[in-house]
């Protein structure tokens, strides 16, 4: 094979990872939109926030110390334990639902029957205050996610592709980061794990039943309330997930809240509603950027994955409104 | 008991359709504009100018201009930094490539430009809507300052990739540049949002504001009785992109004089103009200074309060203020869906009446 077609192949493969883990994301936005019609633009921050509790809560710091120093001129900043990842995570986890009845009982609580395009804003408006109390909870400073994931390249693919090469010099077997392979195992069996609880548990069918309808479902005896706090405490798992994996390749800081805005263009061609079309999305817009950036960047003075995403969406979306996978908008007067 | 129509009789058509029929609204708005004129230009030093009065009035023009698209015509852009963006580059060729010509023509031209620009990017709003249309203006925000920061040509191939604004004068004063008196960068700036204000304010009680508004409570109903959707979302597109652009304009040359695209006019200056209109209250122009004044007041409030006297580090008040801005459009969105202007609208119902609430 010649050279340019393996490196064209290894692109294609670092895009799937790279769009496994838009996919994580978009994922969160399908579970909350499909079950309370909100389009939650938190998400992102949600992942950041979870992150950040994590790495916090492991270190032992003490939240909001940053905030006591400057109010008392105290001088306190760790409890001078360290929690391990395990119990970490299922404590990150409490703070989230948590996070997911608060959000339901002084947010959307009150805003039921409000316009979408109100429920959004709020949750602009939440994305915002979420992100300041992250901050001043935890410090605002770069930090490592430390959770025992594997780091760097995988000698093992190199040494067992390089054969593909056939006896090509230049080619020294693909390069793929472990992390990415990690996280592909792990939003495998996380989208496993939700179709199952989706499909085949009570609060699952309860959960479908409230995105189906509304109304229909109350009538049913339907907790509403409870279905709501159960998705958004959910979609806070999925944030953690996500949360963790970004966090591990690029660092626990500001930037992460932003990949909310990566997943936007995956929702949008996959369709708000569908949790495959969540993953297909999350492929192709892995791939396609890659693709993209490997074929025409340099051409065009490089760093095109910035907007690639959303003008593929934009362009996609002028032929097929309702993405890949939605249901069909009909309108009537 | 001075605020009500009772004996103010038009007599006329024009005075009956008049934008302020009651009369005490009327001598209020001629008040404030003297004020604004006469009287602020004579008492500003360059701390009021520079860090209250230049951003309120710039991110005033920017908020009618989303307004007149979100607020009027219910197309949700999140693409107000990259507009922004299009017309500081464009004054920015302008003023470079024609040195002796007026600034007022510079700004007007680079309004003229975005709009061509925003017409463009409104083209799918014909087949995208809600949602999908807001994330399909993150295409116009993100390609556009990629545009900016990649193609030297846009900064004149300068070291930096930095456009920094040159001295240039209106009627001998000078308006932009490091050395122009606070004064004439203030009435610079008043002039186009007076400008702004009055060309909005008249469009949207016109056919084109209604026509907007029939689009935005339900297009395909509008489409029925007679709106063209295209004409009319488009308009909206070009005129809201005209005037975010002559604030982008403004923003570059009078107020900030240098700007590095990617910091300037990111996406959260998107969502800080979206906030301002939503906080002053969707549809309505006095809404879109409300918002802007308060979002502008506000984190210099907070830092006054938080730096000055309690001697907080600036990194844990810049995220009080995230705090608090988010904490406060939640409210908002709570307590009055509408805005400010809402709650202005309603303070007026009551003064009609008062003393006597019935």
């Amino acid at each position: 094979m010649p050279t340019d077609l393996l490196y064209g192949a290894e692109v294609v493969l670092n895009g799937l990872m790279a769009g496994v883990l838009y996919a994580l994301v978009a994922l969160g936005f399908v579970l909350i939109y499909k079950a309370s019609g909100i389009f939650n633009y938190a998400q992102g921050v949600m992942a950041l926030f979870a992150a950040l509790t994590l790495v916090g809560i492991m270190e032992g710091q003490i939240p909001f110390s940053h905030l006591i120093n400057a109010m008392f001129g105290s001088e306190i900043h760790h409890f001078g334990w360290h929690v391990p990842a395990f119990f970490a995570i299922l404590l990150t986890m409490v703070v989230m639902v948590g996070f997911a009845i608060l959000v339901q009982r002084f947010i959307f609580r009150h805003l039921v029957g409000q316009e979408p395009i109100i429920l959004f804003m709020a949750t602009i408006g939440l994305a915002y205050f979420l992100e300041g109390v992250g901050d001043l909870m935890w410090g605002s400073e770069i930090k490592k996610m430390a959770v025992g994931l594997p780091q760097g390249g995988s000698l093992w693919v190199e040494e067992n592709t390089q054969w593909l090469g056939f006896g090509n010099e230049d080619f020294y077997g693909f390069f793929l980061d472990k992390l990415d392979m990690v996280a592909t195992v792990i939003a495998v069996i996380l989208v496993l794990a939700l179709v199952a609880f989706s499909q085949y548990t009570k609060q699952g069918r309860a959960m479908r039943a409230v995105a189906d309808d509304h109304q229909a479902a109350l009538s049913v005896g339907v907790s509403l309330n409870y279905i709501w706090i159960l998705v958004w405490s959910v979609a806070g798992f999925v944030a953690l997930v996500a949360g963790i994996m970004w966090g591990a390749k690029s660092g626990v800081q500001f930037s992460l809240s932003l990949i909310a805005l990566k997943a936007l263009p995956v929702l949008m061609l996959g369709g708000f509603t569908s949790i495959p079309g969540a993953i297909v999305g999350g492929l192709i817009i892995g791939v396609g950027e890659k693709l993209f950036e490997f074929t025409l960047g340099p051409a065009l003075g490089g760093a095109t994955e910035n907007w690639f995403a959303y003008v593929l969406a934009l362009i996609f979306l002028v032929f097929r409104p309702q993405g890949l996978f939605g249901e069909k908008i009909i309108e009537r007067v | 008991m001075f605020y009500r129509e009772a004996g103010d009789f038009s007599t006329t058509y024009p005075q009956d359709s008049q934008t302020f029929p009651i009369r005490f609204d009327r001598i209020r708005y001629y008040f404030v504009l003297a004020i604004a004129f006469l009287v602020i230009p004579f008492v500003v030093n360059d701390y009021w100018v520079s860090a209250i009065f230049l951003p309120f009035l710039i991110y005033s023009i920017a908020a009618i201009g989303l307004n007149i698209l979100v607020g009027y015509c219910g197309q949700v852009s999140l693409g107000t930094g990259g507009f922004m963006a299009v017309g500081a580059f464009a004054c920015y060729k302008l003023m470079t490539a024609f040195p002796e010509v007026s600034m007022f023509v510079h700004v007007l031209l680079s309004g003229a430009v975005t709009a061509g620009v925003g017409v463009l990017f409104g083209l799918p709003s014909l087949r995208i809507k809600g949602f999908y249309l807001a994330v399909a203006t993150l295409a116009a925000q993100f390609f556009l300052v990629w545009l900016f920061n990649r193609v030297p040509w846009f900064y004149n191939y300068s070291a930096t990739g930095q456009i920094s604004s040159p001295d240039r004068e209106v009627f001998g004063i000078l308006v932009t540049g490091a050395s122009k008196p606070a004064w004439a960068a203030y009435l610079f700036c008043l002039v186009f949002v007076m400008f702004s204000a009055v060309v909005a304010r008249n469009l949207t009680r016109g056919s084109f504001g209604r026509k907007w508004m029939a689009i935005r409570d339900m297009d395909i109903a509008a489409e029925i009785i007679g709106v063209n959707p295209l004409a009319s979302k488009l308009s909206a597109f070009a005129v809201s992109s005209f005037f975010i652009g002559i604030s982008g304009a403004l923003f570059f040359s009078v107020y900030l004089g240098a700007v590095e695209v990617g910091e300037v006019f990111g996406i959260q200056k998107s969502f800080l103009v979206l906030f301002m209109i939503i906080i002053g209250g969707l549809g309505s122009i006095f809404g879109s200074f409300a918002g802007a004044a308060f979002l502008v007041l506000l984190p210099v409030l907070l830092k006054n309060v938080l730096v000055g006297v309690l001697g907080w580090p600036t990194d844990i008040e810049a995220h009080f203020e995230l705090v608090i801005i988010g904490g406060l459009i939640i409210t908002f969105l709570i307590a009055e869906p509408h805005g400010i202007a809402q709650l202005w609208r309603v303070a007026k119902e009551k003064l009609r009446l008062w003393p006597f609430p019935h």
